[in-house]
């Protein structure tokens, strides 16, 4: 899945468009960064409600190459800009990470909602 | 105000690797004028006068246990207690420095405390020399023209594309959240120029980061070093301190010492040394109230698949 598509999903807003050509083959949901920095896998978009530069920074060191902020939390213009040059796209959603978790898994066709 | 005009972040790379190639025990000067803690303050004037020597360690056998400089003697001759014992008036509390510390971190004493000398202990808390800062000019000075020398019997040098020898180094500051990452990300970015296999890069990142990490959020600021060889990569994470008062501790899984400030922003959740150790293939922590060496070795073609260990 390209990481533009997940801008398809209902109330899923498109804040930073850092690459949407980038391929998402997994996904991690965590608010604690270090566990994130240590288990998310290459190639992931990331569940989190972390909204704050540092964020982007351990994406760009994780190999995630998309966020979903979740619970309509305000995403910091620094966090835009440090987005924007590490070439990470951000999503902003007011589900919560459960939800979010579900959905994009479900975009993913990782799971199947009836 | 630094009394060697030279700092460790972003001086020639001929010079960085020379401050941290060099170490404390090779620019020291050895065999001490020490005084045992009976002994009048008159008689360490004497020797101050006599030798030419401007500080005397107090010591106790082989233990320093305080320091008397010219300052002491000035107050004591001032205050009409010249004839007392140095141990009741000597400086106690000193900042010394290890002999295996690269003479960066001399260089950084000196900038950063307002003393005019160092004594150096050994493994054993021993002590086995002074550093001035003349030593360090003296002795640098001499590497320096051996470098040079040298670089100028090579000829030009065409730019390198592997790996060979380099030195990075980034200064830290405390609670610097805004910067936080700037160097681990800086380094994976050259690993990843050099075409270091991604399994590596990752692990080299996680140790940066979460060293990086640690001296934002839990020390007085300090310095993230990498070193790039043609066979490993080895991160230096060394901080002011206030070091780390039960290591082991400090390296189980989930211990944390951060604050609420600290977690709400999803760090400090105890994971970083237990991380750190986790991907390095070697891992060594000292640490002492006035600051915490980590260094990190992370092999290049090591086989060994730690990576999902975090």
């Amino acid at each position: 899945m390209k990481a533009g598509e997940i801008g398809k999903l209902e109330g899923y807003k498109l804040v930073v468009a850092g690459d949407p050509d980038a391929e998402i083959t997994n996904a991690y949901t965590g608010d604690l960064l270090s566990d994130v920095m240590g288990h998310a896998p290459d190639q992931s978009v990331l569940i989190t409600i972390q909204a704050h530069k540092n964020t982007i920074a351990v994406c760009s060191l994780a190999g995630a190459v998309a966020v979903v902020i979740c619970n309509d939390r305000e995403v910091p213009e620094d966090m835009r800009q440090s987005a924007a040059s590490e070439g990470v796209s951000i999503f902003a959603t007011k589900d919560d990470q459960f939800t979010a978790s579900v959905k994009v898994a479900s975009l993913m066709g990782k799971v199947t909602l009836n | 105000m630094a009394s060697i005009p030279l700092n460790t972040y972003n001086s020639a790379p001929v010079i960085m690797e020379l401050v941290f190639r060099m170490k404390v025990k090779d620019v020291m000067t050895r065999g001490v004028v020490t005084a045992a803690e009976d002994v009048p303050l008159r008689e360490i004037q004497h020797m101050m006068r006599d030798m030419g020597i401007t500080g005397v360690p107090i010591v106790n056998g082989r233990h320093l246990i305080g320091l008397v400089s010219m300052g002491d003697i000035i107050s004591a001759l001032d205050g009409g207690y010249i004839g007392e014992n140095a141990g009741s008036h000597m400086t106690a509390d000193i900042i010394v420095l290890e002999e295996d510390m690269p003479v960066s971190f001399a260089i950084q004493y000196f900038e950063r405390f307002k003393y005019r000398r160092f004594p150096v202990l050994n493994k054993d808390k021993e002590l086995v020399g002074i550093v001035t800062s003349r030593d360090i000019t003296t002795h640098l000075l001499v590497e320096i023209n051996k470098e040079i020398d040298k670089l100028e019997k090579s000829g030009p040098n065409p730019d390198r594309v592997t790996l060979r020898d380099e030195i990075q180094s980034f200064s830290i500051q405390r609670r610097d959240f805004e910067r936080a990452g700037y160097a681990s990300t800086q380094i994976k970015k050259f690993l990843r120029k050099a075409g270091v296999k991604p399994a590596v890069i990752r692990r080299v990142a996680v140790a940066a980061y979460e060293l990086e990490m640690n001296i934002v959020v839990h020390s007085d600021g300090g310095e993230i070093i990498a070193e790039f060889r043609p066979d490993r990569v080895v991160i230096t994470a060394k901080d002011f301190g206030p070091g780390i008062p039960d290591v082991a501790s400090a390296l189980r899984k989930g211990f944390s010492t951060a604050d609420e400030w600290t977690r709400s922003l999803g760090f400090g959740a105890g994971m970083g040394l237990p991380n750190t150790k986790s991907v390095s293939d070697d891992f060594t922590i000292s640490s002492s109230k006035n600051g915490t060496v980590v260094i990190s070795t992370i092999l290049i073609n090591s086989d060994s698949e730690n990576t999902e260990e975090a």
